[in-house]
């Protein structure tokens, strides 16, 4: 690294104040940019980050990052860089950017400044302390700001995907007078079953339904918390007044319900939805019968 | 129990028991306290006999909450009643209600639950 520090003289700036501080410190990161920018991008490569992206990439991101960074430092409004730090996440989580990854880098670059303002400062340890104290709080600042947004702007991603899931999530549908038909697919969480089951009560009383075929021929785990939510279903829908028939419990469910111990036998099971729904037919008295070929 | 003070009767339980053929028709406007459905729970078994029913229909569909003594209550009033040699149903449950009864763990094991009052009064006629 070139060293100008020798060349300024160190009577002149120890008496300045601490507000003087930063503006000399923006000073010396905005001369030594070009350099303090490469050690960090290097640096960002060598510890495996941001490895979804390539190195111009890494590298002009780099560049704006550490403007902000400096612009901080020397405003002290975050503002800038928050906007910033927010339009960055939304670019790299969808390339599959880990939070570790962008905390990562942030701590990485206060690093390489700290770096840079020892070897500045290292014959005057009293001053050294001084620019610490004004460079610690507002670099702790910028990573704070940076790791929030990009966990965020995550949060809001997953939230809107979660929502995206769940307003698709499950027909509830009429396929004779008074019977329901409900396929269940995917993921059966607790929150999703409250939702299915807030669905069916619902459908239930405006269909005024007194059967329900309820099949789960597309959930690809069954265990224990997704059979007692199920019979949850079932129960409420009873009160209700309608009777359920689950259908579509593969071969490996069933093993899996009688080896983990779920009782289902006060459930109504049939094999299929073709089953479930001739079973619920028979119950409600219709019957279905194929014309005869005319020869 | 409450006891009207100026009249020295018991407070009129704000549901009313109308008999219609052999049922009786219970509708349930507000919700009851512990002692008012005891007293209900009561006074439906005297009714029983007196009317001679041979079939109960509690109508809850005014109430947005049923709490684990209500439900207990319920049941509990079917099984005597079906001692008594009448059925009972309970119609017009909410879902959100049936949805915390589930959640709480409460059971109406032995009464029958039907959508509304048609449906009940179908079944008791089964």
């Amino acid at each position: 690294m070139s060293d100008h520090t020798e060349t300024e003289p160190v009577a002149e700036t120890i008496h300045q104040d601490d507000e003087a501080l930063l503006p000399e410190l923006v000073a010396h990161l905005r001369a030594h940019r070009t350099d303090l920018r490469q050690q960090w991008a290097e640096r960002i490569t060598q510890a495996h980050l941001l490895s979804a992206m390539t190195a111009q990439e890494v590298f002009s991101e780099a560049t704006s990052v550490y403007d902000n960074y400096v612009e901080v430092l020397e405003t002290g409004s975050v503002e800038a860089l928050q906007h910033y730090a927010r339009d960055l996440s939304e670019r790299i989580i969808p390339r599959g950017v880990e939070t570790h990854e962008v905390v990562g880098i942030v701590l990485l670059l206060r690093d390489v400044l700290a770096r840079s303002l020892f070897e500045k400062y290292r014959d005057d340890f009293d001053l050294l302390n001084r620019v610490l104290d004004a460079y610690e709080p507002a670099a702790n600042r910028i990573a704070n700001t940076v790791a929030v947004s990009f966990v965020e702007q995550r949060e809001r991603v997953i939230r809107d995907q979660q929502d995206a899931l769940l307003e698709l999530s499950t027909p509830v549908l009429q396929v004779r007078e008074r019977l329901l038909i409900l396929p269940i697919i995917g993921v059966l969480d607790a929150a999703r079953a409250q939702q299915l089951t807030e669905q069916l009560l619902h459908a239930i009383r405006a269909h005024r339904a007194k059967l329900v075929v309820i099949d789960i021929t597309g959930v690809p785990n069954v265990d224990k918390s997704v059979a007692n939510s199920l019979v949850d279903t079932v129960t409420a829908s009873r009160l209700m007044g309608a009777d359920a028939i689950i259908t579509g419990l593969s071969s490996e469910i069933a093993q899996t319900l009688v080896t983990i111990g779920v009782d289902l036998s006060k459930m109504h099971t049939v094999g299929d939805l073709q089953g479930g729904i001739e079973e619920a037919e028979r119950q409600l008295g219709f019957r279905v019968s194929k014309e005869p070929d005319e020869h | 129990m409450s006891i009207d003070t100026s009249t020295n009767a018991p407070v009129p339980l704000p549901a009313s028991v109308l008999s219609q053929g052999s049922n009786l028709i219970v509708s349930i406007h507000t919700a009851l306290d512990d002692e008012q459905l005891t007293r209900l729970q009561h006074d439906l078994l005297d009714r029983v006999g007196r009317d001679r029913a041979r079939g109960i229909l509690i109508d809850v569909a005014a109430l947005d909450v049923l709490d684990s003594f209500a439900a207990r209550t319920l049941s509990e009033l079917a099984y005597m009643a079906l001692l008594r040699g009448a059925r009972t149903v309970v119609v017009g449950i909410a879902p959100e209600v049936a949805m915390t009864l589930v959640r709480l763990g409460v059971h109406l094991p032995l009464a029958h639950t039907a959508l509304d009052l048609e449906e009940g009064l179908e079944w008791l006629a089964s």
